[in-house]
């Protein structure tokens, strides 16, 4: 079992989320994360959906997925060569001082950026790959983190290839 | 100017719907309105669910699309089961449901419940149609979806505004629907055809393994062909039950937990099980690893998500079954006849007749399925209820034809059979069409004696009566040591009850009386009522334990 990216073109219309949704649900398949947003064509959403499963069960996934009739593409990435990014806001607990200036030398080198300070607290807001926001949430532990929102993974192919092909 | 409503039931017209099944109710009053002075005939039924099984049974007898329609919240909620029931057997039927005015949506309205959230597991594709604009072209897209392809069904939403509102200037319906997502594959690739034909040419115990795919589809004298090419044994499951003679001599019977040896026998020996149609259901195949343990597996569906879902298969071929199935005959005039298994089948066939014997000094099911199936002598459309009646009717029936076995398959719906005998009467108006009941599930849609009365539907109930859930009470008896927990139901007077409706009725006590019991109620022109008190604890054998190879079977006690 490993994570596997998944990238599915839908029409933007209403319910699709909830029946790609449901659908991992209903078939018993476990998701990561799921990312949605409208794309480069006029009435379509891209979805990026991370899923934890063997190969056999990602099939199955998507031809499931590709039953449905809004579903007009789905793309297995996890094998091609791409880049993967998400966006994390975190909400650290950090009284001015030692503690402060401590997180904000972490997020330095997190090239995280401090987007709002309060008076104790500092909201920092990283971009990276998993495994980097992982990372840095692990070492804001001990300072206590109060809040945490993570995007979850949107991904795309290298090079120019893109997966909006007919299906 | 039309309205929401008229546009609706034009498009059923243009859609070449004859007859539909419905309800009515608040929210669906603007097209009860538009239907009093319309071609298209309604049928009145006394609960939702009715509606949604008879236009199943429709759509199975006839192969064409079912039309149901009900109300909103209650209505909907009601067709629910029935909308499952398609889904699981993938047939085509369109549901109509009301909905309250697109103002009030989300609002917990009266009779408000989101039916397309409700059902969105169960149905192909669903539709709530918040403009008046888009209704002609949603209508023509959900005949298209649910009768192509893999077919199932599809449900339009309606909210009561959108049936009022007007459309001013005509929108041009297209006449060929294009859907950039659903593009049903119909052709099977030529390289896994010239393989598949390779691989029966040289398979030397093959089996053909067909299942509702092949009666959907059409496709049986294609299935015959491939058979008698090479004289190739067929197993049908139940729901492919038609799809070769049941006196075939290449007919192995039905597969599966109550399958016959001969089936069961050789899915376990063949060195090549060619599936086509079919979904490798747990019921048709009891332990997967031990199903066709040493067979090769060609698997044709039209369905892709179906290949490879529960048994590993070594030649895929995604199409539609008929013509793959061409393709795959055209492949094969050329080839050497093979013998059929060195008479090792015809010794398993006769060992499963012998197991088919049964004591005609009781009144046994079995025995009142055979004496109907003789009567008929292959005529007519037998729709079941679920349980032992449905298993008994499978076994002991002879099939002739695709379309004359009609039967809740994947769901196991009790109740169907009743409400889609009246759907499956009214689309082949010159068919027999008998309910094979039990007494549980005939009360769970009985309150349809009022329909087949209104509308003089000649539908034939034979109950099956042992006063027991008796599938139930058998697992129960096997596996339960016998404690029959709340599965005993007392003696009804089905009698007395059809004919409070209008509906005459026969009860049979006596073996010597089923012939004629069973003449009389088919030489009455109308619908008919048979309360057969049968033997209480008969069970249905041959029988695979759950979870048990499909070669481990209960033979039970011969009669």
């Amino acid at each position: 079992m490993r994570p596997h990216t998944i990238s599915v073109l839908v029409e933007n219309r209403p319910g699709v989320l909830s029946r790609v949704a449901g659908l991992f649900t209903r078939r018993g398949f476990n998701i990561e994360s799921l990312a949605v947003g409208t794309c480069e064509e006029p009435g379509m959403s891209r979805i990026t959906a991370v899923v934890i499963a063997d190969d056999d069960i990602i099939e199955q996934v998507k031809k499931q997925l590709n039953k449905l009739i809004n579903v007009i593409k789905v793309s297995d990435i996890t094998y091609t060569d791409h880049v993967a990014r998400e966006i994390a806001l975190v909400k650290v607990a950090a009284e001015a001082g030692q503690t402060r200036a401590e997180v904000m030398q972490l997020a330095d080198n997190f090239r995280a950026r401090i987007i709002d300070v309060g008076t104790r607290s500092v909201v920092l807001e990283v971009t990276g790959d998993t495994g980097k926001i992982d990372a840095l949430v692990s070492l804001l532990q001990q300072y206590g983190i109060k809040e945490l929102v993570r995007t979850g993974k949107i991904a795309m192919t290298r090079g120019s290839k893109t997966v909006s092909s007919k299906k | 100017m039309k309205t929401g409503a008229k546009i609706l039931v034009e498009s059923l017209v243009h859609e070449g719907v004859d007859t539909i099944f419905g309800y009515p109710g608040g929210t669906v009053l603007p097209i009860y309105d538009e239907l009093y002075d319309s071609s298209l005939r309604h049928i009145l039924v006394r609960h939702e669910q009715a509606a949604v099984h008879a236009a199943d049974g429709y759509a199975r007898a006839s192969g064409r699309v079912g039309v149901c329609l009900a109300t909103s919240g209650p209505g909907a909620c009601n067709l629910v089961t029935g909308i499952a029931n398609a889904y699981m057997d993938s047939v085509p039927i369109v549901a109509i449901t009301g909905q309250v005015p697109t103002t009030l949506l989300g609002n917990d309205a009266f009779q408000e419940s989101d039916i397309t959230g409700i059902t969105l597991p169960i149905t192909k594709h669903s539709y709530l149609v918040n403009n008046v604009a888009e209704l002609g072209n949603v209508v023509h897209e959900a005949f298209y979806i649910a009768g192509t392809g893999r077919m199932g069904p599809v449900l339009i939403d309606i909210p009561k505004d959108v049936q009022t509102d007007v459309v001013t200037e005509p929108v041009a319906v297209p006449e060929k629907v294009s859907i950039r997502g659903y593009q049903p594959t119909v052709r099977g690739h030529p390289r896994q055809i010239e393989k598949a034909a390779s691989m029966i040419a040289e398979a030397q115990r093959p089996v053909i393994y067909a299942g509702g795919g092949v009666i959907a589809s059409g496709s049986d004298a294609e299935l015959m062909r491939l058979a008698e090419t090479l004289m190739i044994p067929v197993t049908t499951t139940l729901m492919g039950l038609g799809a070769i003679p049941s006196h075939h001599p290449l007919n192995l019977g039905m597969l599966g937990m109550h399958g016959t040896q001969s089936a069961n026998y050789a899915i376990t020996e063949c060195d090549l099980l060619i599936a086509i149609g079919a979904r490798f259901d747990d019921r048709v195949t009891g332990k997967l690893e031990s199903f066709a343990p040493n067979a090769q597996v060609i698997h044709i569906d039209i369905d892709p998500a179906e290949i490879g879902k529960n048994k590993a298969v070594d030649l895929p071929i995604v199409g539609d079954v008929g013509h793959v199935l061409k393709e795959i005959n055209k492949k094969l005039t050329e080839q050497k006849v093979q013998g059929p298994w060195n008479g090792r089948l015809s010794e398993w066939k006769r060992q499963s007749a012998e197991s088919e014997v049964f004591d005609t000094s009781l009144l046994t099911p079995q025995y009142i399925v055979r004496t109907l199936s003789d009567i008929l002598k292959g005529a007519g459309i037998i729709v079941t209820e679920v349980g032992q009646n449905q298993m008994w009717a499978a076994q002991y029936f002879s099939f002739t034809r695709p379309r004359q076995w009609i039967t809740s398959g994947g769901l196991g719906t009790m109740g169907y059979g009743f409400p889609a005998a009246i759907g499956a009467s009214i689309a082949c108006p010159d068919e027999t069409v008998i309910d094979i009941a039990g007494d549980g599930s005939f009360q769970m849609n009985i309150q349809e004696l009022a329909t087949v009365v209104q509308y003089d539907i000649p539908v034939k109930v034979m109950i099956l009566n042992n006063q027991y859930l008796g599938m139930v009470r058998q697992w129960q008896e096997l596996f339960y040591e016998k404690r029959y927990s709340y599965t005993e139901m007392p003696s009804v007077d089905f009698v007395g009850i059809a004919k409070a409706y209008g509906v005459p009725g026969i009860c049979v006590t006596d073996p010597a009386d089923v012939s004629d019991a069973i003449q009389e109620s088919l030489s009455h022109d109308g619908p008919f009522v048979l309360d057969f008190r049968i033997e209480r604890e008969e069970n249905v054998m041959p029988m695979v334990p759950a979870g048990a190879a499909i070669n481990e079977m209960i033979l039970g006690d011969k009669r």
